[in-house]
């Protein structure tokens, strides 16, 4: 341990979080930058490592639409067949510096954003929003699923990419979040305000992109408009960055990702370095369309909770109070009452981040492991609902919470590292 | 059949629809509804739910589209006016709190960082962590909890001691400060009386009678029944003894004790010599005969009481506060009737009641079965609140069913001529507690008088006028169900002596110099202890929710720490977590 104690040691990690510049760069095909996408069929996914076999219904289907996007197969039973005997190799999208929402079915050649963290000199990439309703992230796979994720890679992906080189030094992401929080966003259920900031930032750069055709032009701008999520998934490769950088610190107990894969919940801490503590998933709790329950409801699932992680999702619900009715009948007391309840398992709040409804306090900064086991006080992470089943999309949006087991490993894995027990 | 209503230009954000949809599903006859904005990606969802109907083709991303499924047309309207009101009724009503609620220690001190007392109520074993914490940040300790032993007592008092801080308790049940009452406490009118107190039950019967006499309570400072013993050293007792010497506004100080260890009540008393104001002394047991200097000595709690309001409005000091006319006309009871049953929630009005009766008995102290202050030819004082009847059961201050249960006992034994018994009001204690005992107290009355005998029942109400319950009431209901209803506990056992035929034999005191030396002491209090006897405190509550109340209301600052166990009492865990926070390298 290169700190004399762990309140130092974690201090560090928070010097690193706070300090971090996140920058999106550019927008690229994700085997240009992850290289283990070229070899052979591979399919990155969210939260920690998951067999075939063990994915839920949701994230089985994102499989099936990756495999007939990337023209492995050209029907869904060939494509199941070929995920289920071996010859695809499935990756965490966190093993390989990218985080994925729901599914986080991520394959060479979807377009990921490319935030890059000049504090630390490293990098994070995530997939693009597709908007809502039937999307490949919840397990949808239809022709219409297909189609809009070819335009992605094709117009979309490399309009970005034209429009950002066109900025040259990028977006600085870390003022967008500051802009977007004072407007009601928590990042994760909400992102308009940061979407609309994205959209007035990017349209004056497309526009001058020479040779855009005005199909492709009015198709880009109208999609940005329409999608009030857009800036989860740069959040999303934000926060990743953000938090790579911050683990650079080796020593602590910080919590640096946490993620599902419908089955397992993971978390890692500074102290710990890749390694995984899991525990099995919770379901969401929420308000579901008309026509579905609770029962229909997947299990939790995706890396979005990075954004908890970072501090904002949950933690910061009361930017957000809208957001908490969610949770059922609840107001701005019950928004409150829920930042207050996470400030108690972190270690400080986030001096960048201010929430005008919280009396401009920061957001929350570093969840402490040690807190959580503490208190007993899981984190609370705002959530979409995917149906259990394959191909039928949202259900939902609701809160789930991180199960407390997976902090109770990682505090008794890390005292053991450090000789105590 | 499906059904469409189109708002044209009605926006709401998708939470509320969702919340509406909820709300206006429960409606009887309505199959299914579905209230959405009219955006493409929601009318896939109506179509994928079945809910799709050609009218939503004109509806735009600000209409909002309610399609619902009914067979009976008139659900429409009525689900439209369903609507309508909910939109028109979204506000939330505020469950607001007057205090915050926090879950870690660390939390409440950055909510408060003004506090200057921790209140702790949390499981004994838990009790002295906390209290440690709370030194640690600078605070003084009302320890409430019980259960904590002697070395902790011990330690954490030298540590406040160190610090100029004050640990009040542990077990300490009661407690005013500045005007602000603290756990189990009567409210007490605010005056020139402050009061340092070894006994609870003894801090309610004092302040209650000073309260009804006219006088006033600035402060009632408890230190746990165990801070007079030899192993203690009456470290609490000193401190505070100096810090009312040093407050302005107490111009007179009031010591209650349980019976000390001599040597510890010695050096108090030698403290006390040397103080500039008049103090009034009871340590339960002694019997003085006269009054010292400037310290007057009493020997039951409402003589005690009374010299301290005549010292406080300047009367002269009587020779006799305790011989009161208590006789009861017309006293019928068989020949067999001749003893005295008290059963007491109140652990100090029992002691003094055993001490009474011991005196008027002209008994030696006798030895009493656990749980009882007093067996002897009969007469039986029973200490209700002693820990082997309060093990899985409330104390008999919120919970009559042990009283009662002790009283069909004793009506049931031929020898009892009297039950004498407490009704112990304040904050904490049950709301209604004579209206709980009545129907029991009545019914046994009547039983008794089937079999040809008369049982007296004989209380004294602890309580004010200003309690959370209505003292008069209390009284009035008592008196009604035929008991015989006293001003103080002394006038209680008094009466239920005469009953019997029995008197105490009174001492006559008169007052004299006190001729011995006198120490220099150092009476100097720390700027800790300044500031929490001329300030209204800022408190921490640490465990039970319902401390909070008082001290809301008579204007103090607190902030509730929802206290549990660390790691949810797993041990391992906590352990662990133990090990990780004090490592360094």
């Amino acid at each position: 341990m290169n700190y004399n104690t762990i309140d130092e040691a974690n201090r560090a990690v928070l010097d690193k979080i706070v300090g971090s510049q996140p920058f999106l760069v550019d927008v690229v095909p994700a085997k240009s930058v992850i290289s283990e996408l070229n070899n052979g069929k591979v399919i990155l996914h969210a939260g920690p490592p998951i067999k075939w076999e063990d994915m839920t219904g949701p994230m089985q289907g994102s499989c099936v639409g990756a495999a007939l996007f990337e023209e492995w197969a050209d029907n869904e039973d060939d494509a199941r067949n070929m995920l289920a005997n071996g010859e695809v190799e499935f990756i965490p999208c966190h093993h390989v510096n990218a985080v994925g929402p729901m599914g986080g079915i991520t394959t060479a050649n979807f377009p990921v954003f490319v935030v890059e963290n000049r504090s630390e000199g490293n990098e994070a990439y995530c997939i693009m929003n597709e908007g809502i309703g039937k999307v490949l992230r919840f397990g949808a796979f239809s022709e219409e699923v297909i189609n809009r994720l070819i335009w992605m890679r094709d117009v979309l992906g490399p309009t970005l990419s034209k429009a950002l080189k066109i900025k040259g030094d990028g977006l600085n992401l870390n003022v967008m979040i500051a802009k977007a929080i004072t407007m009601g966003d928590e990042f994760h259920q909400r992102n308009i305000a940061a979407s609309l900031i994205f959209l007035k930032e990017v349209a004056p750069l497309i526009v001058q992109i020479e040779g855009l055709s005005d199909k492709d032009q009015q198709d880009v701008l109208q999609f940005l408009a329409d999608t009030d999520q857009f800036f989860l998934n740069v959040m999303m490769a934000a926060s990743k960055a953000v938090m790579d950088g911050a683990r650079k610190v080796q020593d602590g107990t910080v919590v640096t990702a946490m993620c599902r894969n419908g089955k397992d919940f993971g978390i890692r801490i500074s102290g710990m370095g890749d390694q995984w503590f899991t525990a099995p998933v919770n379901t969401p709790q929420g308000l579901f369309f008309t026509g579905y329950s609770q029962e229909d409801a997947n299990t939790d699932i995706g890396d979005s909770a990075i954004t908890e992680t970072i501090g904002v999702g949950g933690f910061a619900m009361i930017a957000a109070p809208g957001v908490t009715r969610f949770v059922g009948a609840g107001g701005f007391d019950d928004a409150l009452k829920t930042s207050n309840e996470m400030l108690e398992i972190c270690i400080d709040q986030n001096p960048n981040w201010a929430i005008p409804t919280w009396d401009f306090q920061g957001a929350c900064l570093g969840i402490d492991a040690r807190k959580v086991v503490e208190t007993g006080i899981e984190p609370v992470i705002n959530t979409g609902i995917a149906h259990k089943q394959a191909g039928l999309g949202q259900i939902g949006a609701g809160t789930v919470r991180a199960p407390l087991a997976c902090f109770e490993k990682a505090i008794e894995a890390y005292a053991e590292k450090l000789g105590l027990i | 059949m499906l059904h469409t209503i189109i708002k044209k230009n009605s926006y709401q954000d998708s939470v509320n629809l969702m919340l509406l949809t909820n709300a206006v599903s429960v409606i009887e006859g309505v199959e299914k509804i579905q209230v959405m904005m009219g955006t493409p990606a929601n009318k896939d969802i109506l179509s994928a739910a079945g809910l799709y109907t050609d009218e939503l083709a004109d509806a735009g991303a600000n209409d909002m589209c309610i399609v619902l499924d009914t067979d009976n047309e008139e659900k429409v309207d009525e689900v439209l006016a369903a609507v309508d009101e909910y939109l028109n009724n979204q506000a939330i009503s505020k469950s607001g709190n007057d205090f915050e609620t926090v879950r870690t220690f660390d939390k409440a001190m950055k909510t408060m960082p003004d506090a200057n007392l921790a209140v702790i109520s949390v499981a004994g074993q838990y009790a002295a962590n906390e209290a440690d914490k709370a030194l640690d940040n600078g605070l003084n300790v009302f320890m409430f909890s019980d259960n904590v032993s002697f070395e902790d007592e011990r330690r954490l008092k030298e540590k406040a001691h160190d610090k100029g801080l004050l640990v009040m308790g542990p077990d300490c049940g009661t407690g005013v400060i500045s005007g602000i009452p603290i756990a189990f406490t009567n409210v007490v009118k605010e005056g020139n009386i402050g009061i340092v107190g070894a006994s609870g039950t003894g801090i309610q019967e004092v302040t209650t009678i000073i309260d009804r006499l006219g006088g006033g309570v600035v402060h009632a400072l408890g230190t746990g029944g165990r801070d007079l013993s030899d192993k203690i050293g009456a470290i609490t007792m000193m401190d505070a003894i100096k810090a009312l010497e040093n407050h302005n506004p107490t111009e007179v100080i009031t010591i209650i004790s349980k019976p000390p260890a001599k040597e510890v009540r010695d050096r108090v008393v030698q403290l006390l010599r040397s103080l500039s104001k008049p103090v009034v002394t009871i340590f339960l047991g002694e019997k003085p005969e006269k009054h010292e200097g400037n310290v007057y000595q009493a020997y039951t709690l409402e003589e005690t009481a009374r010299i301290s309001v005549d010292l406080a409005k300047g009367n002269e000091i009587k020779e006799d506060y305790n011989a009161v006319d208590v006789a009861v006309d017309n006293v019928q009871l068989t020949p067999e009737q001749t003893s005295i049953k008290g059963f007491y929630s109140g652990g100090t009005l029992g002691y003094e009641a055993a001490t009474l009766l011991s005196d008027a008995l002209s008994l030696e102290k006798g030895k009493a079965a656990e749980g009882f202050l007093l067996q002897a030819n009969g007469h039986e004082i029973a200490d209700l609140g002693d820990d082997i009847y309060t093990q899985g059961k409330p104390h008999p201050m919120i919970d009559p069913d042990t009283r009662v249960n002790f009283m069909e006992k004793a009506a049931d034994d031929e020898s009892t001529a009297v039950v004498l018994f407490d009704v112990v009001l304040g904050y904490g204690s049950h709301s209604d507690m004579a209206g709980a005992l009545l129907p029991s107290i009545q019914r046994i009355k009547s039983n008794v008088e089937a079999k040809g005998r008369n049982v007296y029942f004989v209380a004294t109400v602890c309580g004010t006028e200003q309690d959370p319950q209505d003292y008069q009431d209390q009284r009035q209901k008592l008196e009604q169900a035929g008991v015989i209803v006293r001003d103080s506990n002394n006038q209680a056992v008094r009466t239920a002596l005469s009953i019997i035929g029995l008197t105490v034999n009174d001492v006559k005191k008169q007052h004299v110099e006190y001729t011995g030396e006198v120490a220099q002491e150092d009476l100097s209090i720390s700027p800790e202890l300044d500031k929490l006897i001329n300030s209204k405190p800022v408190v921490v509550n640490i465990g039970l929710k319902s401390f909070t109340e008082p001290v809301v209301k008579y204007g103090g600052r607190v902030v509730h720490y929802d206290w549990r166990p660390v790691a949810g009492g797993n041990e391992r865990m906590a352990k662990i977590l133990n090990l990780l926070n004090s490592y360094s390298k």
